[in-house]
């Protein structure tokens, strides 16, 4: 049977199991969006304010949901303002379909009306990208880019399907397989060097585990935890882990690198093997090169071979996925001792606990630890970016993947309110609550009307201290307290925004209101925004200072503003 | 570690699938990663539908290595091989041409002669001459003319594979 390029898709999108998408509509994709509403039953179609929103949606929809985020928006203005959202997925490695409409194949190259080259654009941000140049081809693309997005190391793959072809009518025929000979993501380990990290864990007797996004995405959350109970190993995480490990476990000691707990850092730099499951040890994690875990073996395990070896050297290179390698790793004898290191690491954190210092103003950490305790216990938090995600990271006791969501390699500001939404459309039956800063609520602050048009029970809580409070941070300590452009004593009336939207709002500035609001937020049963303004001057403490190694963290500035902020 | 400084040209063939853009992707890619193309080439290789790079970049091993699994992460990448050093065969070759009056001719065809290369095309004026060597060679022979001469260079870029082992 004959059908539409734009009817293909649709059909693809159903083959696929599609359950959620977003658009945003426009000139190059009215057919396709046409065909979608006439033949996608099964598909949910959410439409933001604006494109990078609807990506961050699909993204978070992805993060929380273990499925894919798909986002369909227009040529032109419409693909390249999903740039950001993709941007964002791809630091991340979450799977994510990005189509996009094109001028027609005849109009290419010529700056057509919204013509943009989004796929050159997008070259270096996506782990695939593809322009369909006939309707033929169609349904092997979208195959292939689905396929390609999930497995292996997932990432986003983006599609750019022109306007001729959409309306170019062929035989509908869905390849049931693929066979993509230069493109095969690896299945299990090297057994040589599984064996080889065996005999380094046995040898060892301060091991530690760092867990990553890789192993919250693969789904070995309970494994790991398994596997740790029973050999006694500690395990830190990093942003993207977090959760994986149960924040009131143990075995857990925090996260790692710049802002991690003071114990979790102590841990990494007293280490003897650093078994690595599924992270790309970032410079946000490692501090000063050549410093971080200075008398460990590393173990690697990661799925993207090109991570082994990227930023730090390893000593045992592992190229598989993390369940693989944990399912192996679960059928050997380990046999190291760990009770002294334990002891060492327990004894640590109880004297280096995370804390912060009351003042009678509104302290955003125990704003956190509030919505912690009050909140249930399989909350989603979406994170913004900044002050406020790193209060989330220290004060939020995750206690399952999936729940943290954060553009954590990115840093993309605005994220926050848009990814709660893909959140709460992915998950409806549980608590997803938004924490941002003032700064990033106003990048996405027109979703707010997206809320309302679905009526989704979004809970928002926006840490305000009119700052654009991590730079400000750095600016204490850089600066002299210079602080240029991050001033934001202008802001709206957040409360008054939030009515505009028909949202419900309340404000709060006393620390003894914040209990009885957040009270309020959690047994709300429509959205509802919390603004709260914070201590303005508040820092996140621990702090890895640029160029320092993880033991170098400090907890104070104030040795080094009275020194003219130079740290010696 | 390893002496990270140690930079020196690395040579390696990449057999990729032949689809729009997909030189691009190659190229952007190390240049992305902060690397400097010495040499690019590409044509079509045996097998049906593919084509094969040979990319001399100049940097450390690590860089080097990180690259190679880079190209490889593109997905319509089938294979990245090294070429080592000892193992190479490589070639390059030039078009140049070359301005010559009467009194000069019979030295310029000496040279050319001297260097196995071949004069291609004649007028009145000078010469086109093609030289074909290891890059080095082409590098030495470009040399040999004086730069008022060399009107224009053209080059293939380097083509290489491990001999047989």
């Amino acid at each position: 049977m004959k059908m539409k390029g734009s009817r293909i898709l649709v059909e693809c999108l159903k083959r696929e199991k599609v359950e959620v998408m977003f658009y945003y509509t426009g000139g190059s994709v009215v057919s396709l969006i046409d065909d979608l509403h006439e033949y996608g039953e099964g598909i949910a179609c959410y439409q933001p304010r604006h494109e990078q929103a609807g990506t961050h949606s699909a993204d978070a929809y992805a993060r929380s949901t273990g499925k894919v985020g798909v986002m369909l928006v227009t040529s032109g203005p419409g693909a390249t303002n999903t740039v950001t959202g993709i941007a964002t997925a791809h630091m991340d490695s979450v799977p994510l379909i990005v189509i996009t409409g094109q001028v027609p194949t005849s109009k290419i190259g010529t700056d057509a009306f919204q013509e943009a080259d989004i796929t050159g654009i997008t070259l270096p941000l996506t782990k695939a990208n593809f322009i369909v140049r006939s309707a033929d081809d169609l349904a092997l693309t979208i195959k292939k880019a689905f396929y390609i997005a999930c497995t292996g190391r997932p990432g986003p793959v983006l599609v750019d399907i022109p306007v001729d072809v959409q309306h170019q009518e062929v035989v509908f025929h869905y390849p049931e397989k693929l066979d993509l000979k230069s493109y095969k993501p690896v299945t299990s380990g090297h057994p040589g060097q599984i064996k080889s990290a065996v005999e380094a864990i046995n040898r060892s007797r301060k091991p530690l585990v760092i867990a990553g996004g890789g192993v919250a995405f693969s789904g070995s959350t309970s494994l790991l935890n398994r596997l740790l109970d029973r050999w006694n190993i500690p395990v830190v995480t990093t942003l993207m882990g977090r959760g994986v490990s149960p924040g009131n476990n143990d075995l857990f000691y925090g996260g790692i690198g710049m802002h991690g707990s003071l114990f979790g850092n102590y841990a990494v730099v007293n280490s003897d093997l650093i078994l690595a499951l599924g992270v790309r040890f970032s410079d946000r994690i490692i501090g000063k090169p050549g410093t971080f875990a200075p008398n460990a073996k590393i173990i690697h395990v990661d799925i993207d071979p090109a991570e082994i070896g990227k930023n730090i050297p390893v000593d045992i290179p592992i190229v598989a996925p993390v369940k693989n390698f944990l399912e192996t790793l679960e059928k050997q004898e380990i046999t190291c001792d760990t009770s002294e290191w334990i002891k060492e690491l327990k004894q640590y954190r109880a004297q280096h606990p995370l804390t912060y210092k009351n003042n009678g103003r509104v302290k955003a950490q125990y704003v956190i630890e509030t919505a912690n305790r009050l909140f249930p216990g399989n909350t989603i938090v979406a994170t913004d970016v900044g002050q406020n995600q790193m209060w989330v990271a220290q004060y939020f006791k995750f206690s399952h993947p999936r729940c943290f969501i954060s553009s954590s390699g990115l840093g993309t500001m605005g994220f926050g309110l848009p990814a709660a939404i893909g959140a709460k459309i992915g998950n409806p039956d549980r608590e997803v609550l938004m924490v941002s800063g003032d700064g990033g609520f106003q990048m996405n602050i027109q979703e707010l009307t997206t809320i309302k048009k679905y009526n989704l029970s979004v809970k928002m809580i926006v840490l305000d201290n009119a700052y654009l409070g991590m730079v400000r941070q750095w600016q204490e300590l850089l600066c002299q307290k210079r602080y240029s452009g991050t001033t934001m004593t202008d802001n709206p009336d957040f409360v008054r925004v939030a009515d505009a939207f028909d949202i419900k709002a309340r404000k709060i500035s006393e620390p003894g209101e914040v209990e009885d609001a957040i009270r309020e937020l959690v047994e709300s049963e429509e959205s509802m925004l919390l603004h709260v303004a914070i201590d303005r001057e508040e820092n996140v403490f621990p702090m890895v200072p640029a160029g320092k190694s993880l033991a170098q963290a400090i907890t104070t500035f104030e040795p080094f503003t009275k020194n003219n902020g130079v740290i010696k | 570690m390893k002496d990270q400084t140690q930079l020196r040209d690395h040579t390696f063939s990449v057999l990729v699938y032949n689809e729009p853009g997909v030189l691009a992707k190659v190229s952007g890619l190390i240049t992305r990663r902060g690397f400097n193309i010495e040499s690019f080439s590409a044509g079509d290789a045996k097998e049906k539908g593919m084509c094969r790079l040979t990319i001399i970049v100049k940097g450390d091993d690590r860089g080097i290595e990180q690259i190679q699994k880079q190209i490889y992460k593109i997905i319509d990448t089938v294979k990245v091989s090294p070429i080592e050093e000892e193992d190479k065969i490589e070639m390059e070759m030039a078009l140049m041409k070359i301005k010559a009056r009467n009194g000069e001719k019979m030295e310029i065809l000496q040279l050319v002669s001297v260097h196995k290369a071949g004069v291609v095309d004649t007028s009145p004026d000078g010469f086109v001459v093609a030289m074909m060597g290891e890059r080095r060679e082409v590098d030495r022979f470009i040399r040999t003319f004086p730069p008022n001469n060399v009107l224009e260079i053209a080059r293939t870029g380097v083509v290489a594979m491990n001999r047989w082992n």
